[in-house]
């Protein structure tokens, strides 16, 4: 364990965190099933409207997948953009 | 800390932590092409500035071809004039239901937007890199609407502007204020992370794998992530634009 390097903690941690981050890929995902759960039921009981449908649904979900893609910006900027590892090297 | 950040957003190709960059193969990265001095400070001419200008220049060279036919457009269309009607019509018919009798002031703008956007989005299907997937380019799409958004919030409103952030409840105001601000970072973050999401995965497909599994594969992968999804995002990008103006003209 002592021969652990400084910058090799900052990036195991790094990593671990972006892995963490992506957690947070399960809301959009629960949330976009809902979605189109819902919409396939609206399109059972009214075929007729199946391209507004689709379109509220797509909207919706895209929406949705916000959240989501938030973390996986900060992923990104964990995996290739390491702000700690240039904060470590200015101490 | 802001400026790395800024300078990661601005431009992926400086860092390489984990993945470095002398991993063989995998290439998502914005390269710096030519060094250029603006206003004594040293830019560079990136992927991101080809792509995106290889863009323009197709919209352009089809937007002239579509002045040139037209000049002898006929009674009833055919080929080429056909085409380009229905393009006409798609928009005009989607900005309308969104919009309503407001809508022909905006048309234009949708129009221009949702074109280059789409054809951003997959270009990566030509070996592009996407000029979307780079966080300048729609951080600036997002300003653009953000402003005209607001231009219309003023004009609409006038003094109601300010009165209308301390709407429900007045100690509401910093919440309502950062909700107007986070419409530019939604919007350019959404699309943004969307089509980086594609770009990634597709290099890291090429990049990683044995060449037994990239015959006929990577077409479904670029269906999806270049065509689905950037018409997807294309098509919310613009919706959401119209829907914000709106919800302002209506206020």
């Amino acid at each position: 364990m002592s021969n652990i390097t400084n910058e090799g903690l900052i990036l195991a941690c790094s990593a671990i965190g972006t892995g963490l981050a992506m957690i947070a890929g399960l809301g959009p995902g629960i949330g976009q099933g809902i979605a189109a759960g819902h919409a396939a039921g609206a399109v059972g009981r009214n075929p007729g409207a199946k391209g507004q449908v689709t379109s509220t649904m797509l909207v919706g979900q895209a929406v949705a997948e916000t959240t989501g893609l938030y973390s996986l910006v900060i992923a990104l900027i964990l995996m290739f953009g390491n702000p700690f590892i240039s904060a470590f090297k200015k101490l | 800390m802001g400026t790395d950040l800024a300078g990661f957003l601005g431009n992926l190709a400086g860092g390489g932590m984990l993945l470095a960059e002398e991993q063989e193969g995998v290439d998502f990265f914005i390269h710096e092409l030519m060094p250029l001095t603006f206003l004594g400070d040293g830019v560079y001419l990136t992927t991101t500035h080809v792509c995106t200008l290889l863009v323009v220049l197709t919209i352009m060279i089809f937007a002239v071809v579509a002045r040139i036919k037209l000049n002898k457009a006929k009674e009833i269309p055919d080929g080429f004039q056909n085409f380009l009607e229905l393009v006409v019509e798609t928009l005009d018919n989607f900005v309308h239901s969104t919009m309503g009798k407001i809508g022909s002031k905006y048309v234009n703008y949708i129009g221009a937007l949702f074109i280059f956007i789409f054809l951003s989005n997959i270009s990566g299907l030509f070996g592009l890199r996407p000029p979307t997937a780079d966080y300048g380019t729609t951080l600036s799409l997002a300003l653009i609407s953000f402003v005209l958004i607001q231009y219309c919030n003023v004009k609409n409103n006038k003094f109601g502007v300010v009165t209308s952030l301390f709407q429900p409840l007045p100690f509401l105001f910093p919440i309502n204020l950062i909700g107007e601000f986070a419409t530019p970072l939604s919007l350019s973050l959404r699309l943004f992370g969307n089509v980086m999401a594609g770009t990634v995965l597709l290099a890291l497909y090429y990049g990683l794998l044995p060449w037994l599994v990239k015959l006929g594969i990577p077409a479904f992968l670029h269906g999806y992530f270049d065509l689905f999804s950037g018409a997807i995002q294309a098509y919310v990008f613009s919706m959401l634009t119209m829907v914000f103006i709106t919800q302002k003209v209506e206020e």
